[in-house]
């Protein structure tokens, strides 16, 4: 009996010094994504992986977007940094670039760089080496609530140029319904609006222009007049009451609950409405539409011109191979289609959009196919010190806190203060 | 016989004073006279904090932050914070404090709901008073519906944003200088009171000239707490509007954070960092040298 029991123990021992053994390797994961159904999704991926590699555990952990964005130096320079971070690329991943904590994967990703669509590859480019894979792209464009617009007598359908889209404000006004809903506290949805006004008026060559100090930098014709423009708008009052304390979830969870008839949104905010209202269902595919950027008078941007986002997985520096070959896995045509069958996303594995359901996420999916022009979010493309001030800049102008010139100095003093 | 003793005196004291000086003189020197003279250091750079800085650039980081309007913004909040303090809190702490240093049924108990926002974290009474400062769904706004008016949304405007946070700083941290008081006037000598109650003196009177004047280290003591709390006022400020909007409800800690931290300049924050430091340093010693000079 005695001598059964200690041999019952001893095995258990060694199964479970055995199960120690194989689990070697962890791979650590920092993500930044809210919606608990995608999520879920993540998680399955995950074990997924597990499974079929023995010996690696994938550790997944979560940061609030802010949060994020405020702790990631301090993160990414600690021995303990998670391997696989999340990036909008663009000026930031840049400067982790240059400070040397990044992974140069070119070699690891091999063959898969054929599959993955080439802009979303090449946001993650610098100098020509790979360091992170993008599994998202996003637009920026108006979603909006079709019952809403009904209810006012506005054709959503019919909104191409920018009175056209004023006009329709007004007639939201007229009929008692709020126009628009801004989570203007977090300050980058206000920006949304000078920027895409920016990308509408001047184009790519403007923003590069801009880039080398040329036609007065940021403080150019073309950024006063988006200010100018934004302005215009700010002035019919089509925000929701107390909009500059909004946080960009509340606005989201706001328009899901039907409170408010449009929402400056990036593409797959149209499943995080659904997540953030109050009855968790939001509004639902029939009733949602979506209208690209209204063109304003004498653009000289193309209307196929996109702002949006390129999201992806950065691998850190001295991180195992087991983390590139996860987000290989991640960003393989299997989960990148599971994700789009659900409209979480526009994936970047070329092909696995064809698995998107929702009519919005499709046309999405071909406004970024057609777009030979599409700006990453200014806010992250220019860094964090210039971005930051762009955010408090544009949110001044909705505000009537600043003018449009003092906004474009404010943005331009930051450049040139060059940190 | 009275030199041996000494030294030895002299002695004991020597070796207390090697055996329990150097750990903290250590402590403090890697956790706190480092990280200024670090500070001081970085403010001289324009850097991201990646890597080493190298790009020197002597004071401009200085000239930034009085240049910026938002630095001018936090300083004045930070002011009107301390003022509110001294002129709403502090007697209103007081005032409880005299009636719940009595004994009567329910003292003890209302001494402990009074003080029981002081224990609550920062962040949560933030994120409490967001709710209910909330416009749309908030306990005020269902307030001021009750009464058929429209609900204001005080953290959305740059008027208002202010105001509502000197609410919660008033309501987080009278509990605490009540309890200092308490403390001190249940330590006060009660013959001096009695005594002046057989010779006469009003209730008033034993006030003005008894109670307040012998609570006079106790206030001096609160009133040091109350300005150091309001230069470092940061988590109430966060939660509830992150110092906006449009810089209205900056403190200049979070204005070091939004600017320093957020906007990844290292330098910049760091000198914002050394400005606050220098700052409380002059103030503590200015007031332990002008009104602290006998406790």
């Amino acid at each position: 009996m005695g001598l059964l029991r200690k041999l019952a123990l001893a095995a258990a021992g060694l199964m479970l010094s055995a199960g120690a053994v194989a689990a070697q390797t962890t791979v650590k994961w920092l993500h930044i994504e809210q919606n608990p159904a995608q999520v879920k999704i993540w998680e399955e991926a995950a074990r997924r992986y597990e499974a079929k590699n023995p010996g690696v555990k994938v550790e997944m952990q979560f940061l609030e977007n802010e949060a994020y964005k405020a702790k990631l130096p301090t993160i990414l320079q600690s021995k303990d940094r998670p391997h696989i971070l999340y990036s909008w690329a663009g000026g930031v991943l840049k400067t982790q670039v240059e400070a040397g904590v990044l992974e140069d994967i070119t070699a690891g990703v091999g063959s898969l760089k054929d599959n993955i669509s080439a802009a979303a590859l090449e946001a993650f480019t610098v100098d020509g080496k790979i360091y992170g894979l993008p599994f998202n792209v996003s637009q920026v464009g108006f979603m909006y609530n079709k019952d809403l617009f009904a209810k006012a007598g506005v054709e959503g359908d019919k909104i191409k140029t920018w009175d056209q889209f004023l006009d329709a404000v007004k007639k939201l006004k007229a009929a008692g319904v709020t126009p628009i809903v801004v989570g203007g506290g977090d300050k980058w949805p206000l920006h949304f609006y000078w920027t895409h006004l920016a990308v509408r008026l001047g184009g790519k060559p403007a923003f590069e222009a801009a880039l080398k100090g040329q036609n007065g930098g940021f403080e150019g014709e073309t950024f006063i007049k988006s200010g100018e423009l934004m302005k215009q708008l700010v002035d019919l009052e089509p925000f929701q009451t107390g909009f500059l304390g909004f946080k960009n979830q509340q606005a989201l969870g706001f328009f899901g609950d039907g409170k408010a008839a449009m929402n400056l949104a990036i593409s797959h905010h149209s499943a995080t409405q659904r997540a953030l209202a109050a009855d968790k269902k939001g509004i639902p595919e029939d009733k949602l539409g979506w209208i690209d950027f209204p063109m304003p008078a004498g653009a000289k941007g193309q209307p196929t011109d996109t702002l949006g986002g390129v999201n992806g997985w950065l691998i850190t520096k001295g991180a195992p191979k087991e983390a590139l070959d996860f987000v290989k896995y991640f960003v393989s045509d299997e989960v990148q289609r599971e994700l789009a069958k659900q409209n979480f996303l526009i994936p970047t594995y070329k092909g696995a959009e064809a698995a998107l359901s929702a009519a919005f996420m499709q046309n999405v999916a071909r406004n970024i196919a057609a777009s030979k022009y599409h700006q990453n979010f200014y806010d992250q493309d220019l860094g964090p010190s210039v971005g930051r001030v762009v955010n408090d800049a544009t949110a001044e102008i909705a505000g009537g806190s600043m003018t449009p010139k003092q906004a474009a100095k404010a943005i331009q003093d930051a450049f040139k203060q060059g940190n | 016989m009275a030199m041996v003793r000494r030294r030895k005196a002299i002695d004991g004291r020597l070796s207390a004073l090697l055996l329990f000086l150097p750990p903290a003189l250590l402590l403090f020197t890697i956790f706190v006279v480092l990280p200024i003279v670090e500070a001081a250091w970085y403010s001289g750079f324009n850097w991201n904090g990646f890597g080493t800085p190298t790009k020197w650039i002597g004071l401009d980081n200085y000239w930034f932050v009085f240049d910026s309007r938002g630095f001018g913004t936090a300083f004045r909040n930070n002011l009107l914070i301390i003022a509110v303090s001294l002129v709403i809190q502090l007697p209103l702490a007081l005032s409880l404090a005299l009636i719940l240093a009595e004994r009567f049924r329910g003292s003890v108990a209302l001494r402990m709901l009074f003080f029981l926002p002081y224990v609550l974290a920062e962040i949560a009474t933030g994120l409490i008073f967001s709710f209910i400062y909330d416009g749309n769904y908030g306990l005020l706004a269902s307030i001021f519906r009750a009464f058929g008016a429209e609900a204001p949304h005080l953290l959305a405007s740059t008027q208002t944003s202010m105001l509502a946070i000197l609410i919660v700083v008033v309501w987080k941290y009278f509990g605490f200088h009540m309890m200092l008081f308490i403390a001190a006037l249940q330590g006060m000598d009660k013959n001096l009171v009695e005594a002046a109650r057989i010779d006469g003196a009003s209730r008033m009177q034993v006030l003005r000239h008894i109670v307040v004047p012998l609570l006079y280290p106790t206030i001096r003591l609160s009133i040091f707490f109350a300005v150091v709390g309001s230069l470092q006022l940061f988590d109430l400020v966060m939660p509830l509007t992150r110092g906006g909007p449009a810089d209205s409800s900056n403190t200049m800690v979070s204005f070091l954070y939004n600017n320093g931290v957020s906007r990844m300049r290292v330098g910049y924050g760091s000198a914002i960092g050394v400005i606050l430091f220098v700052i409380c340093v002059t103030f503590a010693f200015t007031y332990k040298r002008w009104f602290m000079r006998d406790e």
